[in-house]
């Protein structure tokens, strides 16, 4: 016979949950009583709830496990609300433990109530709300499966108060199985279609690979390059796929999209196939929808039904897990790719030397003049990607940082980049990184942010104190909310309407107080030496914060044109567009 | 086009605002909205009619099949169907009207279930359409007050939503 609190973390324990990240309050005391009599599931201590999410959330899409995180009912709960939307967008598995008023109190706007459940519908994958302490383990088993399988998602579990009365005693028992019957996530693709697909990628003339978060979701990344290596099209990954191939491939031709490359949208524009894996053609990747990609039939490959023809019309729906359609494909062109005729592979040669003339723009060429001696921030994440021989997990806020990490850090391998994509949520990089430096602790975590959002979650520095976290922070400081800026350059004349960062703290200082190390850099000569340093064995331990003054003036290009712009329509530097 | 989509969901406390938020949230909209549970008490029927193109149709088909409390779902506007609504209606019915608003009830078959001397309420069942026509048969003068049930549907012949 065990308590609901007690039941519960020994139901976490049944999950082989080993972080649990969170905040207590009143309605999760008897929760936070019983995590203290046991010693498996440890707790972190975040310094806001909504850290606490993206922690979860930065520890999820690193390993590829669930994220958990416990708050409280009422202001907990609300501030939890960012990040389980941020992981929601994304498609990251997360299970949110909150708690509530007693069950007799709800309805009646007692102290600390909200309606956690009516409040996250909109942006959870689903959500329980505890009747009584029997219903635990299976609620539970549920809610770890719902999260995990399918398109994964965060589920919400809000649990009154009473139901983990320590004195209110019931059988425990976890259930081995779940089974619900009303959710069954597809488990392979419909074979015909698949079929048609390959005979499609056979006659392609001007293919293309557009892969997205799923491939990385789904852990399809080694059965996506195998099956690229095998067709030899050139390839292109989403800002949530990046990593899914590796960047530093000649047949990769960079990220898509609003900030993608000239050759990648270019590339797009002109294909007359693409395959699509895990991607959802999301409207920062296509511009302007009915002028996209002209030309091309569509492959597309999802685990949701419901993302496939929502935005754009597909040729061949293919909905399934990655990992069993890219086998069953794989296989189909390992026997039927020696039907390739020389023709076609002429075809595919001359479409590759179209590339390569777009490759020759060098879009991502980085502008000086002789005597600026300002830091631009494209050389600022150059070097941290140099300093850190390209093997750093890399966490970033959103913004303009963000996209300079995403085209100037290439990725290798899956799971190493880690913003948010969907949701675009400032204050997630730090405490990302956090969650990620928590699952990996030898293994070395930069947070690539700027002046705006760090201080949007800035606090949790003090987390990082608690629990010896040596994120490396990487803040590239331009005194201003950089893309707010450069829109209102693009499309306000110049009208700087609250874009500025005013009375910034000297971060040095700050770190230093938390415990931390700090720089600060102002000249490109001496950037080298600092990450240098930031990197050494020496302060493998420590977190230490690189405050790096970056020239304000800097534009992220390639930008799309927008609106009615399609793919091909680019903003190459300040004033030139295609 | 209307169309009249029957969904079978878990007969669960938070179920029915999950599919109406989805509506909100994904700015579908809904004409009528009407839910009871079954035969089977784990399941409540419930049947909706939304104005959608075919490309929007597909998508709030399947983002409702996502809802993990959404068992099974047809749009009945796919293939031949039954629909019927009900409307109780309360008109000013004195004098000379009286005879005049008995026989058109009569017309459209419909039932006067309560009776003042100066009121008739009149149950009528059918076809959404059906019901729209007896309303402007009324003069709009008489009408003192209107509730309809939405609408209700299944499929014709052997066709079953079920488990």
């Amino acid at each position: 016979m065990l308590s609901g609190g007690d039941i519960l973390i020994r139901s976490l324990q049944e999950e082989n949950v080993d972080h649990v990240f969170g905040y207590p309050g009143g309605a999760v005391l008897h929760i936070y009583d019983a995590l203290f009599r046991q010693n498996k599931v440890k707790h972190v201590l975040v310094r806001h709830e909504q850290a606490a999410t993206h922690m979860a959330d930065g520890y999820a899409r690193s390993t590829g496990l669930p994220g958990v995180v416990l708050v409280t009912s009422g202001p907990g709960a609300t501030n939890a609300v960012t990040g389980i939307a941020t992981a929601y967008m994304d498609s990251i598995p997360m299970v949110v433990i909150s708690g509530q008023v007693q069950s007799h109190l709800i309805g009646t706007d007692s102290f600390q109530e909200t309606d956690m459940v009516g409040i996250s519908r909109p942006i959870v994958k689903h959500s329980f709300l505890v009747k009584k302490a029997e219903d635990i383990p299976m609620i539970i088993k549920k809610a770890f499966y719902i999260a995990t399988t399918g398109r994964p998602g965060p589920v919400v579990v809000d649990i009154p108060k009473d139901i983990t009365n320590p004195t209110d005693l019931v059988e425990y028992e976890y259930p081995s199985d779940v089974a619900i019957r009303s959710y069954s996530p597809a488990g392979k693709g419909h074979t015909g279609q698949i079929k048609k697909a390959i005979s499609m990628l056979l006659n392609a003339e001007r293919p293309m690979i557009y892969a997205g978060g799923g491939v990385i979701q789904g852990n399809g990344s080694e059965l996506l390059v195998t099956l690229c290596r095998k067709v030899g099209f050139p390839v292109t990954n989403t800002l949530m796929g990046l990593g899914a191939f590796p960047a530093t491939d000649s047949q990769f031709l960079g990220m898509l999209g609003m900030h993608g490359t000239y050759e990648a949208n270019m590339a797009m524009h002109h294909c007359d196939l693409i395959l699509a894996v895990g991607a959802r053609f999301d409207d920062r990747v296509t511009n302007t929808v009915s002028k996209f990609c002209p030309n091309a039939k569509i492959i597309h490959v999802d685990i949701d039904p419901a993302s496939i023809a929502k935005n754009v019309d597909v040729d061949v729906p293919i909905v399934g897990p990655v990992v069993s359609v890219l086998s069953e494909m794989n296989a189909l062109l390992e026997a039927n790719w020696v039907n390739r005729t020389d023709d076609q592979e002429k075809l595919l040669a001359e479409w590759w030397s179209q590339i390569e003339g777009w490759r020759k723009q060098d879009c991502l060429a980085v502008e000086r003049d002789e005597h600026d001696t300002q830091i631009k921030p494209q050389e600022a994440v150059q070097a941290v990607y140099r300093a850190t021989n390209g093997t750093s997990y890399v966490t970033t806020d959103v913004g303009q940082h963000q996209m300079f990490a995403a085209l100037y850090y290439p990725f290798d391998e899956p799971r190493k980049w880690i913003n948010s994509g969907g949701l675009g949520t400032m204050g997630f990089g730090l405490p990302a990184a956090m969650g990620v430096q928590m699952a990996f602790p030898e293994e070395v975590v930069t947070c690539i942010t700027g002046e705006g959002s760090i201080q949007m979650n800035i606090q949790e520095l003090s987390t990082c104190s608690q629990y010896g976290l040596p994120v490396k922070v990487i803040n590239l400081n331009n005194r201003s909310l950089g893309m707010v800026k450069q829109w209102q350059d693009m499309q306000y004349d110049g009208r700087h309407s609250h874009s500025y960062m005013d009375s910034l703290p000297d971060f040095v200082a700050l770190v230093e107080s938390y415990g931390h190390i700090g720089f600060k850099v102002d000249r490109l000569d001496e950037l080298e030496d600092v990450l240098a340093e930031v990197y050494s064995e020496k302060l493998k331990n420590r977190l230490v914060f690189v405050d790096i003054q970056t020239d304000p003036e800097v534009h992220v290009y390639p930008m799309h044109v927008a609106p009615n712009g399609s793919m091909r329509d680019m903003w190459l530097k300040k004033g030139v567009r295609t | 086009m209307r169309r009249i989509i029957s969904v079978l969901i878990e007969n669960e406390a938070g179920a029915l605002s999950r599919v109406i938020g989805l509506f909100a949230q994904r700015n579908y909209n809904i004409e009528s909205l009407t839910v009871a549970p079954t035969e089977d008490e784990t399941l409540s029927r419930l049947t909706l009619t939304t104005e959608a193109s075919d490309k929007q149709v597909e998508q709030i088909t399947k983002q409702l099949n996502k809802l993990i409390e959404v068992v099974k779902l047809v749009d009945l506007t796919d293939g031949e169907h039954i629909e019927r609504e009900l409307m109780l209606i309360k008109l000013k019915a004195a004098g000379a009207q009286r005879a005049e608003i008995k026989r058109t009830a009569d017309i459209f078959r419909g039932q006067i279930v309560d009776v003042t001397n100066a009121t008739y309420t009149i149950q009528l069942t059918g076809t959404t359409e059906k019901l729209d026509a007896f309303l402007r048969s009324m003069a709009d003068s008489t009408i003192m007050e209107v509730v309809r049930s939405g609408v209700s549907g299944l499929s014709r012949g052997e066709k079953i939503l079920a488990l």
